[in-house]
């Protein structure tokens, strides 16, 4: 069970947080502008990389604060965490497409 | 009179006190300090299990958790029985009752030994190979024959009585194991002022110096207990210090999560008062050290699982720790040096030994001394066979030369005790277990430790240590880095002086090479599993070489052991087999738990009425009172129906359905979910929400609500009510309360934080009851102060707020039946008062008290859906006939841009519409498959499924809802329902509302 450092409580017991996926996932601003493949890619397209992954976590049995977390896939190594809204200390052009 | 095996003294056991114990009904003695195999042993009981697969007579294997062979069953009063237990750990109390598994009728006599005869027919594979058909032999035949023949011990069949504590703790240094390297290593945390967590699996500290070593090993001159008892004292009195003995580490989880069973009370008969049986400890350690020691590996030959054959390590335990010599005449068969020590010791207490050595030249020194004492020595030997029936009577031995060759007898020697040893492989279970990496040193053929992703460390025999000295040094070198780490200076921990054997030379041998001729004789690599040396070869020759495919396909290292004694050898084997290496080959997967935690411990005390918390309405006393039958609705419990005397279930839903639609009914809605949002984008919030217009709603009105994911699927429903220009009152169905609250949160946020709003969850805030029919505002009348209840003042879809019963209230005018209807909210804390009202204040008007039941049975009349009936996160608007919920012109929302493709409006898209029974009395499944042609046999194509079926006394006949394939072209066609029995059954589809489609009586 993972030790999540939660930006507003600290570090705290995984059973705590559930993990909302791949982040930097931005809705479009105008979803009908995008042809249907477009649209496919953006609701059920994400990355899967071994290694680095930045992702979405929320404190629900805590802050029920949403942030994120930069996380190595193969040794599930918190490597930063940082709120929702910016970039990841980590973060290189082609992990954030 | 002492036991047959005991010797007359030494020993850590209390020979002044007596211990009667019973197996398989004989009675026993042993003393305290004794474990139930050693106090066997001292009886000379040898056979103590049949094995798995083969029930092949088996003894005892081990002194340690490690056993493979030796499993048990405990039966205490109480009810209590303990299948499976390892008697190499099981404490010895007085009166304790053990049986022996997987035999019947008896141990020396069990008919189906003869599995072992008929072994060609149960080759590597055997399950997969076998049972496969015909299909339905299955379940009818195979499964139940090899569940009965292929048993491990018998569940129990009494509720356990005992109680079981689940306790949490943090620290910052957690050692598992206390032998020498994990004393030397908490002495170093604890003087530099650290919380220290030691668990150590065994009765007390001291590990390898407790048995063998106290033999071998001097500190500071002296024997090693005067060392363990200074550090015990000093460990027991450091406030930040917890020893726990009896304790395993059972699971080391990501980021130094460790779980521990602490064994409190299994040495006993029954817990004492107060206390639990076991406690599950759920520690988060800054750091972790392993100083989990070693594990003794045996070398495969055939015969090696006979009673009398035993781990070389093992006897010389049950010698120094227990006072027992297992054996008389004894051969000693190993390929290091660690044996000569055993076979020196044995020799002191008495036996007759043999020894035999595969290796061409062991050190002369070592061979010459055992000479002198009088014992026979074979170097460049081997062991290739056994004999006897029921326990070992004849050891087969010959050059390893001449092993392979065909021709010519091996030797045989009488032996009552056949000892093996071919090395010691470190235990990094647990280190594997925290997905620390295993490097392969060829030259001893063990696994060493390599990187671990987070603070996990080992130290001593763990760390390929071969002497104490190391261990000690090695303790002290990590234990230095870890305080170094924590920000704290190293203590000075002086290290006793140590006297002991130099560290043992090896030459790995898995097995002893067969020739042709002797390969029908099993030569044993898994003992608990009957995985032999030919299955794995077997196996490799199917093309199952790969370490995971070998391992499922013969099954070896399954056991509840997971082959802590003999997985090395496979692996050795596997590896010498295919002409590759181990590291080529790699290892499997190293899982919790350690060892078996019974269910008891990892259910802890979540059980009865502390399994999962019962959420009440407020209505909820009321309803006992009056006899209601409850169901549980997620967490909550809901009244289903409310039987009046001598009704049945149907009986009482028909007079509560036939009242609320000719009179009135009330019931407590107050589980539906409920959420206040606030704020001055309030309404641009929810529009992007929802599929409805909010901006649009005006103050003091209603409106029903949709909700979709981003793929233009149905998430949830409920109702929205505009309390002001800022603020909304949304409510939910009751098991997506915290669902739809979540959701809302996540897009708040996490796509539009720059939105101003608030959410509140007010579920329980409100208690809410919903009075409905054509009585209801007659009902409600005289309870209501400040609100003008008349359809012109109060329409249908709107909100007041005002007094109910002189509380303060806001009152809904929606309605789930289809009748005129109001909910009154009122604060959840007078919720049973003003329920008491309302049924008063109902009484003169005929009103009636319905449950869950007949809820669904009249919204179902009316069409409205259920979320999770009607739909299952496949099912769309335009599928539900709901596009009238779709606003037009409000711009995007969740699910517009899916909404929009064209594989939407496909016309075959499953869509609701009503079924009608030809015969009206058929209450169709729920569930239940619709097809077209009712004589095709299956697998038929299916039209969709029957989602809401019920009877209804307002329509005086049956029918349903159904998801169907192109359902609304279809409307007036006749299909086909099928049922779990009988032939399918005719229905008419038709639209989806069976009562009062115009709505006027919802307007009343
Ligand atoms: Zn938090």
């Amino acid at each position: 069970m993972l030790l999540i450092p939660c930006p507003f409580c600290g570090p705290r017991a995984e059973i705590e947080f559930r993990c909302g996926g791949e982040a930097h996932i931005v809705r479009p601003a105008d979803p009908a502008t995008l042809d249907d493949a477009q649209w496919a890619d953006h609701l059920y397209f994400r990355r899967n990389p071994k290694g680095v992954h930045h992702e979405r976590w929320w404190h629900v049995h805590g802050c029920r604060r949403w942030f994120h977390l930069t996380r190595d896939t193969v040794s599930d190594r918190i490597l930063a965490v940082y709120p929702v809204g910016s970039r990841s200390p980590l973060a290189s052009r082609e992990d954030e497409r | 009179m002492s036991p047959a095996r005991r010797l007359p003294q030494g020993g850590r056991i209390d020979r002044r006190r007596r211990l009667r114990f019973t197996f398989d009904g004989r009675s026993f003695e042993g003393h305290p300090g004794d474990t139930l195999a050693s106090a066997l042993l001292a009886n000379d009981v040898l056979l103590v299990a049949r094995s798995f697969k083969y029930h092949r007579p088996r003894g005892i294997f081990s002194a340690g958790q490690e056993e493979p062979s030796a499993l048990v069953q405990l039966e205490r009063p109480g009810g209590r029985r303990d299948p499976n237990l390892r008697a190499t750990r099981q404490e010895l109390f007085d009166g304790l009752i053990a049986y022996s598994q997987n035999r019947w009728p008896t141990l020396r006599v069990d008919v189906a030994a003869l599995n072992d005869r008929l072994a060609p027919l149960f080759p590597a594979g055997f399950y997969y190979k076998t049972f496969m058909w015909p299909r339905w032999a299955w379940k009818a035949l195979y499964e139940p024959s090899i569940r009965r023949m292929a048993g491990l011990g018998q569940a129990p069949t009494e509720p356990d009585p005992d109680r079981y504590e689940h306790r949490f703790a943090h620290c910052d240094l957690l050692v598992a194991g206390a032998g020498a390297a994990g004393l030397v290593a908490a002495l170093v945390a604890v003087r530099a002022g650290l919380r220290v967590i030691v668990a150590e699996d065994d009765v007390a500290i001291g590990g390898w110096l407790l048995g063998e070593g106290s033999a071998r090993v001097r500190l500071d001159g002296e024997r090693p207990d005067l060392w363990l008892a200074q550090v015990r004292a000093e460990l027991e009195a450091a406030p930040k210090c917890r020893l726990l003995c009896r304790t395993t580490v059972f699971g080391c989880y990501d980021h130094n999560f460790v779980a521990l069973l602490e064994r409190v009370a299994d040495h006993l008969p029954e817990p004492p008062a107060g206390l639990p049986r076991q406690r599950l400890w759920k520690v988060r350690a800054r750091q972790v050290l392993l100083a989990t020691g070693t594990l003794e590996r045996p070398i495969a030959f055939p015969g090696n699982d006979r009673p009398g054959v035993m781990l070389a390590g093992a006897a010389a335990t049950y010698l120094h720790r227990f006072a027992v010599l297992a054996g008389q005449e004894v051969v000693l068969f190993g390929n290091h040096d660690g044996i000569y020590a055993i076979a020196r010791d044995l020799r002191w207490a008495g036996a007759r030994v043999t020894l035999v050595d595969s290796r061409q030249r062991p050190a002369p020194r070592l061979v010459d001394e055992l000479r002198d004492l009088g014992c026979e020595v074979r170097t460049a030997s081997v062991v290739v066979g056994t004999g006897g029936r029921l326990r070992l009577q004849q050891v087969h031995l010959t050059t390893r030369a001449r092993a392979q060759e065909t021709t010519g007898l091996p030797e045989v020697i009488p032996a009552d005790l056949l000892l093996v040893s071919g090395g010691h492989n470190p235990d990094l279970a647990l280190f594997a277990q925290a997905r620390g990496r295993l490097v392969w040193e060829e030259a001893r053929g063990i696994f060493l430790p390599g990187e671990a992703p987070w603070p996990v460390r080992v130290a001593g025999g763990a760390n390929g240590c071969p002497t104490v000295a190391a261990a000690f040094a090695d303790a002290l070198r990590v234990a230095r880095e870890i305080v170094i780490d924590l920000g704290r200076t190293p203590p000075s921990v002086p290290l006793p002086l140590v006297e002991e054997p130099g560290a043992a030379a090896i030459e790995p041998l898995w097995r002893v090479p067969m020739p042709k001729p002797r390969q029908r004789a099993k030569a044993f690599v898994d003992l608990q599993d009957d995985v032999t040396v030919k299955d794995l070869e077997l196996a490799i020759r199917e093309g199952y070489g790969a370490i995971e495919h070998l391992k499922r396909y013969t099954t070896t290292g399954m056991g509840t052991d997971q082959g802590k004694t003999g997985n090395v050898v496979a692996l050795g084997l596997a590896a010498e087999t295919q002409g590759t290496s181990v590291p080529e080959l790699g290892y499997t997967t190293f899982r919790q738990p350690y060892l078996p935690v019974p269910f008891g411990a990892v259910v802890g005390p979540h059980r009865g009425r502390l399994f999962d918390p019962v959420r009440l309405p407020p209505s909820h006393a009321w309803a006992e009172r009056q006899g209601a039958v409850f169901e549980p609705v997620g967490q909550w419990r809901r009244a289903r129906y409310f039987p009046r005397t001598g009704e049945t279930m149907e009986q009482a839903i028909a007079r509560e359905a036939r009242t609320v639609r000719q009179a009135c009914g009330l019931m407590d809605a107050s589980t539906l979910g409920k959420i206040d949002v606030r704020g001055p984008d309030a309404a641009e919030f929810l529009n992007r929400l929802y599929t409805n217009d909010w901006k649009r709603l005006a103050i003091g009105r209603c409106r029903y609500g949709l909700l979709l994911r981003d793929d233009g699927m149905v998430l949830d429903d409920g109702v929205g009510a505009r309390l002001g220009d800022h603020h909304f009152h949304l409510t939910t169905t009751t098991g997506g309360a915290a669902r739809v609250l979540a959701w809302f949160e996540e897009w708040l946020q996490t796509e539009w934080p720059h939105l101003r709003v608030y959410l509140t969850s007010v579920t329980e805030q409100w208690a809410a009851f919903a009075l409905s029919g054509p009585q209801a505002r007659e009902v409600l009348r005289p309870l209501v102060e400040g609100v003008d209840l008349s359809p012109q003042a109060f329409p249908h879809m709107s909100v007041r707020e005002g007094r109910v019963a002189g509380v303060p209230a806001r009152l809904f005018r929606i309605s789930f039946t289809g009748e005129l209807g109001f909910e009154i909210n009122v604060p959840a804390g007078y919720g049973a008062y003003v329920w008491e009202r309302l049924v008063e204040a109902g009484e003169p008007h005929g009103l009636v008290v319905y449950g869950t039941e007949t809820m669904h049975l009249l919204r179902a009349e009316k069409g409205y859906i259920v979320i999770g009936q009607e739909t299952d996160g496949t099912v769309s608007p335009i599928d539900l006939g709901m596009e009238w919920l779709i606003a037009r012109g409000k711009g995007d929302f969740l699910g517009s841009r899916s909404l929009a493709r064209p594989e939407m409006r496909r016309p075959d898209r499953k869509q609701l519409v009503g079924l009608l029974p030809r015969d009206p009395a058929m209450v169709l499944d729920e569930g239940a498959q619709i097809v077209e042609d009712p004589t095709a046999s299956p697998p038929a194509p299916t039209l969709g499924h029957v989602t809401s079926s019920y009877a209804s006394p307002n329509l005086g006949r049956t029918f349903a809802l159904a998801l169907v394939a192109g359902g609304r072209s279809r409307i007036g066609q006749q299909l086909y329902v099928t049922r779990l029995e009988g032939p399918p059954v005719a229905v008419e589809v038709t639209a989806p509302v069976f009562w009062d489609p115009e709505g006027k009586r919802l307007h009343a």
